[in-house]
């Protein structure tokens, strides 16, 4: 343990640099983010095109003209997995922000307030938690919009999968920040500057906003970090199953629905949507994990 | 104790009561209605006969007058039929849940089994080279699309060694034999579990390690008990309690990793069954299966709590109750 009194920011950086895997994983993260968000660039220094349909091509091994070969409707597959991160990627981290901005107003309330709205509130989370959701999501993701009177023009908007799955997955997914907060704040609602605070006569919206959602920061930021890995994981099975992002526009999930049936002809399509999905979720966890150690002044250390 | 149980059994019916109005409206809300199908499949059928079909099977009717109708049949026992299968609801859904409990139960203790001594041997020496590998494993688990490990578990048995079959059962293959039919359970099972070892090894972990700092584990050892002693006799029950909890809000997602698994292999459970019957539009067999499905995890919820204070006699129900 060092004895160092640093400035807190550098102290943080100190014991977040001591998880070689987190920050292993934030280079990992990173790159993926480079590589999917620059994907119209990438694509268009290496001549890729997803796009083109060329049946006379399909199934080709990798090549100098197709670096990971293409699929079974002869497309270039490494164009298509940019692409699909740069869908992925973008609707994992949209969902997740939603989730915990969701989570941080459920806990926020619930935690501050207490009482029979605590009560509540927490057994409805309880109950959320309990249930059988994926079963529930693909309902919600099969629902007929125009039925609740979402007007066609919109539905039928191209990127309209992109909004639909992310605000259903994140009505999943927002329970374990919302568990979170709630604890925190039932905890810093007592403290004395809150009281003093109160005592001054300040609003219950000032106290939340000024003294204690600061304060929830370095929580809100790690559960965040580690439930956008799951929630990554969640869009990834919808998408699978056809009942997410929709074709033509790829993502890790939906470059996957078909490689079951073909897994006998081209095995190599199933094996690398589902590795970058791997490897994009699990530096979330490790780059949670690794802020949780950092953040949290409560966690032991011992090195070694 | 009697009145803990009862009070749950309230809690649940509850809940299942909730559970069936919002599903029903869902259901409602899915694209078309059962008379837009009989349409398409009769060419002959008028607008007219169309609305008088509507008014005969009170789809004109407010959804909870329509809801109210649904459960008087359900409560005495009428499900309605399926469309998908032509046959009453319930028929279709008994072979299911069967199916399903032998697909979960399996996975279930098969990865506590392999969950739990991982978790207790990466919490005996935190930080060393052991628990480094187990928690790399555990990350490993935790982040793995259960799909993916599926599609690798089937490239690899089935496409590349071609031992064991990619997908199916026994029954459709007509196959028989003991061996024969569990062959069709191998890689359903391995991938089930597979997913969700992580989970538990790591709550095991984090609990053991909390346990072991108590000062009852230090007058253990301080009076000469071994390690194993220690462990099996002082820390485990204590370690397990918070640990069955978690694992019980884990049945939901257990039941989530069966439909995805179910899927996959072609597997006859109760997760395949409410995919298909979403996708196919089968409105009574989602509805009936969708509670059938929160039922079970209710039902696995319930037991882990009394698992608990089983574990745990300072939460007694004794106090005062029969």
């Amino acid at each position: 343990m060092t004895t160092r009194k640093d400035h807190p920011t550098s102290l943080v950086w100190h014991r977040f640099s001591q998880h070689r895997l987190a920050i292993a994983s934030g280079f990992l993260l990173i790159w993926m983010g480079l590589l999917a968000g620059g994907a119209p660039l990438w694509k268009s220094l290496l001549v890729l095109d997803g796009q083109t349909v060329d049946l006379f091509m399909r199934f080709q091994p990798a090549s100098s003209l197709h670096p990971l070969g293409t699929d079974e409707l002869g497309r270039d597959f490494l164009a298509r997995l940019l692409d699909g991160g740069r869908v992925s990627l973008l609707v994992g981290i949209t969902a997740a922000l939603f989730a915990s901005l969701i989570g941080t107003v459920v806990g926020l309330i619930s935690g501050y307030f207490g009482g029979r709205l605590d009560a509540l509130m927490m057994r409805f989370t309880d109950g959320i938690i309990s249930l059988p959701l994926l079963p529930l999501l693909i309902v919600l993701a099969a629902i007929d919009l125009s039925k609740l009177g979402v007007p066609v023009a919109l539905i039928n908007a191209e990127n309209a999968s992109l909004f639909r799955i992310s605000i259903i997955v994140a009505l999943a997914g927002w329970t374990t920040v919302a568990r979170l907060v709630r604890a925190e704040t039932l905890a810093l609602r007592e403290r004395d500057y809150v009281r003093a605070s109160r005592a001054q006569g300040a609003t219950s919206w000032r106290i939340m906003r000024v003294h204690i959602l600061p304060n929830l920061a370095a929580s809100i930021i790690v559960a965040t970090t580690l439930s956008t890995g799951n929630i990554i994981l969640l869009e990834s099975v919808l998408s699978f199953l056809g009942l997410g992002i929709q074709p033509p526009i790829a993502s890790w999930g939906n470059l996957l629905t078909n490689a079951q049936e073909l897994i006998w002809e081209a095995p190599q399509l199933a094996f690398y949507p589902g590795a970058l999905i791997f490897l994009t979720v699990i530096a979330f966890n490790f780059l949670g994990d690794g802020l949780r150690d950092a953040l949290d002044p409560k966690t032991i250390h011992s090195q070694g | 104790m009697i009145q803990f149980v009862f009070s749950r059994l309230f809690q649940s019916m509850a809940v299942i009561v909730i559970m069936s109005y919002a599903i029903y409206g869902l259901m409602g809300l899915m694209p078309g209605d059962p008379i837009d199908l009989m349409i398409t499949s009769d060419p002959n059928m008028t607008t007219e006969g169309a609305a008088r079909l509507r008014t005969l099977y009170g789809l004109d009717r407010p959804i909870t007058e329509r809801y109210l109708h649904w459960l008087e049949g359900a409560v005495t026992g009428d499900f309605g039929y399926s469309r998908l299968f032509s046959r009453p609801v319930f028929e279709v859904i008994w072979p299911a849940l069967g199916n399903t409990a032998i697909l979960l139960g399996s996975s279930f203790v098969i990865a506590l089994g392999i969950a739990l001594p991982l978790g207790i041997l990466a919490a005996i020496k935190p930080y060393s080279k052991l628990d480094y590998s187990i928690n790399l494993f555990v990350f490993a688990g935790i982040s793995v699309p259960p799909f993916w490990l599926a599609l690798l578990l089937i490239t690899l048995f089935s496409v590349i060694f071609g031992i064991l079959p990619a997908g199916g059962t026994a029954d459709a293959a007509g196959a028989s034999g003991l061996w024969e039919r569990a062959k069709y359970l191998v890689l359903p099972i391995a991938s089930l579990t597979l997913a969700s070892i992580g989970g538990h090894a790591r709550y095991m972990r984090a609990s053991m390690i909390e346990t072991l700092r108590h000062e009852f584990i230090r007058t253990a050892r301080a009076k000469g008990l071994s390690q194993t002693q220690v462990i099996t006799r002082h820390a485990l029950r204590n370690a397990l309690i918070p640990v069955t909890t978690v694992i019980a809000l884990d049945f939901g997602y257990l039941f989530s990793g069966a439909l995805v698994t179910e899927t996959i292999f072609a597997y006859p459970g109760m997760g395949k069954l409410i995919f298909d019957a979403i996708m196919g539009n089968d409105y009574n067999l989602a509805l009936v299966s969708l509670l059938f499905a929160t039922l079970l995890t209710l039902l696995g919820n319930f037991m882990a709590d009394v698992a608990y204070t089983w574990l745990d006699p300072r939460l007694g129900f004794a106090k005062g109750d029969a």
